[in-house]
């Protein structure tokens, strides 16, 4: 195939792939208008506020693994430490609405700004070293943040109970479950916004730049290109997309809790990642839906008379989400590389262009 | 004519690029075979694709055993010795260490070792070899090879950024220990191909060119010119 | 001074922890270029069964500790066997399936032991103290220091003195060109991560003997300062892994007791190495 007829398709496929995003958007945007069944999936039909809840908490999720998609699918760099970028957008406004009368959107681009910048600084130290080296970095400033949350210091961030959030600066109708339905807008107009800014970067010449960084680092260097600047971006507009992500969960839950800034909480994100396809756009949406219906529907599961009168041996890791979703992602890793888009591409029979996961440069 | 070696179609990629396209050749049982070609042609990934140090496919026969399937280690058992490009000698370990991790046999060919190189073997035998001279460490890497009693010898490049009375010292060795057992020598030194070589396999991005006696493409300039781009004392 | 000799002594207990869970990751980093998340949960369900042990046929902690041991050297090898080696040399695959198990894991023990920690029962000798210049030292600390100093003997020894030693430091400084000398470098795999599952076992009954509990996110939490530990000791070396080990938890120790934030000390102590030396301390090359 000549490069022009590719670019032609890869124009066509843009313009697809705009019409299916249109139309979903659309679609998801109705939703709380219609009186839809929940098919087991959700917890009632699409207009209740339990529903609504849930599928705002999957777009954020989708968000959120999107940004985390910036910097490893696209840039490469296996990062153990996005938590707290996420973290920082939770509690960075929580903080801010409780102790300053600030109104919530410049109290939103205080924190915005700030993010980035310690993003910055943070991710040049991190790309100091490359390879599994960044990642235990990227996972110990991580966790100094976890630690931070968890100390409380001088009652800022309320520790293990967590920070409620503070209503007085927040609109009216992001309070109370009768107005769910606009934090599920509210959720659905940045899970927009994060993918459209991803695919925008993707399709642009600094994504390709990236691509280019993550598939051969010496040959980017040798044609005159910075690496490190290149690598920096990605983590930095990975990072912010994770705060303002972050900034709508703290309405969305009306407070923040230290879980969501562990270790685990970014193996999560790595999970939904690989489940949808490392590199995949698309992939990654899917893959970080799957994964938060499974997490919050298995927990359903788990009370079901069904499972619960099984003997221990079955009982036990049946009722334990995370056990499941963690095998589940063994089993992909180890018989489904490129995870479910891997799946749709067999049953397409579009032939796979390159290995799905690449050894980060 | 009894082969020891059978290549045929052999293809080898590294990281999804394909730097073998389709090499086959065939090694007598005796003697020196050269593998030539201009810098970066695939001759180490030759060499490479043949132990399964990288991704390969074709077929590859060892005294008639099909070995395109096995391991590396598997095939090395089978009695192939390997010397590589750029020696690769284990830095940290001594020398004495370096050749005893080598040993694949029940009684293995010490003596013979130490009297091909009494001044590194015997000498330097509990010294660093990272702390050796690049002469010194590809001896240590010839006699990793040799203290074993092996079917095959690949040996890649061993005169490479060598000064020219080493080349000679490791041209002696090669001669002595192809007495005894066939050798492939990528070798980019036409001196060394004409004091050893018997036969040359020529490859160009990723195929063989040309195959035939030493002798044959030695003598003739106009042919070396136009399949290794350099005159033929030029090289030497 | 009695506070000072206190906090040096059971900074180095806790250090001893975390090089018991920091050699095996170096050493297998070094070897296969893994980084094994599951290695934490290796000590917690060492820490599990000798505590089981120990509740079931009375608190002869011996045996409880050889079953600890011999659960960690075990699962370690099936986690090789089983899910490494198909992955063989594709790194990232590897990474990505110990963290697959070590959420299952955990997830698992939750389920099975419950998420809260739970208190031990200790032979009465382990909380005796014993002074040393004026400071009440509990005798588990000195057990921590000694059964590390051992392993860190032993583990030299062994790369020292035998054959596989050899194979495995050769392997750490070029796989590719052993299994070239005809050796079948898996079998080193598998030696490594047995030997790490024990070094981790060790270290999941003297934690939970130092903390006082059993939890399932003890070998988690152990194992963010284990990486921390490696780093700054250079992936892949052993004797960087020990002085890493000690220089980190020695720090936390006294940081903690006197500011209170110790834990964001060692990262501002990574953070330094890495911009001044970003091999760590004892790395021979720019990881």
């Amino acid at each position: 195939m000549s490069s022009q007829a590719t670019s032609k398709k890869r124009i066509a496929g843009g313009w697809l792939e705009l019409a299916v995003a249109v139309a979903i958007v659309a679609f998801l945007a109705l939703l709380p208008m219609l009186n839809l069944p929940g098919l087991g999936l959700l917890p009632g039909p699409t207009y209740t506020p339990g529903s609504l809840h849930l599928m705002a908490y999957i777009m954020l999720m989708v968000s959120l693994a999107l940004s985390y998609h910036m910097i490893f699918g696209l840039a490469g760099m296996l990062s153990f430490g996005h938590a707290l970028y996420f973290g920082i957008g939770v509690y960075g406004l929580g903080i801010v609405l409780q102790r300053t009368d600030i109104p919530l959107l410049p109290a939103a681009l205080i924190v915005l700004v700030i993010g980035i910048f310690v993003t910055h600084i943070l991710g040049a130290i991190s790309l100091r070293v490359s390879g599994i080296s960044f990642a235990m970095v990227t996972l110990a400033f991580a966790q100094a943040g976890n630690v931070f949350v968890r100390r409380n210091p001088g009652g800022y961030t309320g520790g293990d109970e967590g920070l409620a959030l503070a209503t007085s600066n927040v609109p009216d109708f992001f309070i109370g479950v009768v107005n769910t339905k606009y934090l599920y807008w509210l959720a659905l107009a940045v899970v927009v916004v994060v993918f459209a800014v991803v695919a925008w970067i993707e399709y642009s010449r600094a994504g390709h730049g990236i691509a280019a960084t993550r598939e051969n680092e010496m040959r980017v260097r040798v044609l005159g290109g910075r690496p490190f600047v290149v690598k920096l971006i990605a983590f930095v507009i990975g990072g912010s997309l994770a705060i303002v992500t972050g900034m709508a969960f703290l309405l969305l839950q009306s407070g923040a809790a230290h879980t969501h800034t562990t270790a685990e909480f970014t193996l999560t994100l790595l999970v939904m990642v690989v489940l949808g396809g490392v590199g995949r756009r698309w992939g990654v949406v899917v893959g970080a839906t799957v994964y938060t219906i499974l997490d919050q529907r298995l927990v359903a599961l788990a009370s079901h008379d069904a499972i619960r009168e099984l003997p221990a041996v079955l009982r036990i890791p049946l009722s334990e989400p995370l056990f499941i979703l963690g095998t589940l992602f063994i089993l992909i890793v180890m018989f489904l590389p490129g995870g479910l888009s891997a799946l749709v591409d067999r049953f397409r029979k579009v032939p796979v262009e390159d290995e799905p996961i690449k050894e980060p440069v | 004519m009894n082969h020891v070696l059978t290549v045929s179609h052999l293809t080898g990629t590294i990281a999804g690029q394909q730097v073998v396209e389709d090499v086959s050749f065939e090694v007598p049982a005796t003697g020196v075979t050269a593998v030539l070609g201009r810098n970066g042609v695939g001759k180490t990934s030759t060499i490479k694709a043949i132990l399964g140090l990288i991704n390969r496919s074709g077929e590859v026969t060892l005294e008639g055993r099909r070995i395109v399937h096995m391991h590396t280690h598997r095939i090395v058992q089978l009695g192939v010795g390997y010397v590589p490009e750029d020696r690769e000698v284990f830095t940290g370990l001594t020398v004495a260490e370096n050749i005893s991790l080598a040993v694949r046999q029940r009684s293995p060919r010490l003596d013979f070792v130490r009297e091909l190189f009494p001044e590194v073997v015997v000498e330097r035998a509990q010294q660093r070899a990272g702390t050796l001279s690049g002469g010194q460490q590809q001896m240590v890497s010839l006699a990793r090879a040799l203290v074993n009693d092996n079917k095959l010898l690949l040996v890649d490049e061993p005169t490479k950024g060598l000064a020219p009375k080493i080349v000679d010292e490791v041209a002696d060795v090669l001669r002595e220990a192809a007495k005894t057992v066939p050798v492939v020598l990528v070798e980019q030194n036409l001196k060394v191909i004409d004091l050893l070589a018997e036969r040359v396999v020529v490859i160009d991005a990723g195929r063989v060119v040309h195959t035939g006696p030493a002798r044959e493409l030695l003598d003739d300039p106009e042919r070396i010119q136009q399949l290794l781009g350099v005159h033929g004392e030029a090289a030497a | 001074m009695s506070t000072f000799i206190l906090l040096l002594i059971t900074g180095l207990g806790l250090g001893a922890l975390y090089f018991l869970v920091a050699s095996g990751l170096s050493l297998i980093y070094g070897l296969m270029g893994v980084l094994n998340f599951a290695h934490g949960s290796f000590l917690t369900l060492s820490a599990f069964a000798g505590w089981e042990v120990g509740r079931r046929i009375g608190l002869d902690t011996l045996t409880g500790f050889l079953v600890a041991i011999l659960v960690g050297a075990i699962v370690a090898a099936l986690t090789e066997f089983l899910l490494i080696r198909p992955l063989y040399e594709r790194h990232i695959e590897q990474v990505l399936v110990t963290v697959g198990l070590s959420l299952a894991t955990v997830a698992l023990f939750e389920g099975i032991w419950g998420p809260d920690p739970i208190n031990i029962q200790r032979m009465p000798w382990l909380i005796e103290t014993t002074t040393i210049a004026g400071a009440p030292v509990p005798n588990s600390v000195f057990i921590a220091i000694g059964a590390a100093v051992l392993v860190l003997i032993g583990l030299l020894v062994f790369l020292r003195k035998t054959r596989y030693g050899l194979i495995i430091r050769a392997g750490v400084e070029n796989r590719s060109m052993v299994t070239a000398l005809g050796i079948d470098v898996r079998r080193a795999f598998t030696l490594v991560f047995t030997i790490g599952g024990i070094a981790a076992g060790i270290g999941g009954v003297l934690a939970s003997n130092y903390f006082g509990y059993v939890s399932p996110l003890m070998g988690g939490s152990l194992l963010i300062f284990a990486f921390i530990v490696t780093v700054i000791g250079g992936l892949g070396s052993l004797a960087g892994a020990a002085v890493a080990s000690i220089l980190v938890a020695v720090l936390q120790q006294f940081t903690n007791y006197y500011w209170g934030y110790g834990d964001l000390i060692v990262v501002l102590l990574l953070a330094v190495v890495l911009l001044v030396r970003p091999q760590g301390l004892l790395g021979r090359k720019a990881a």
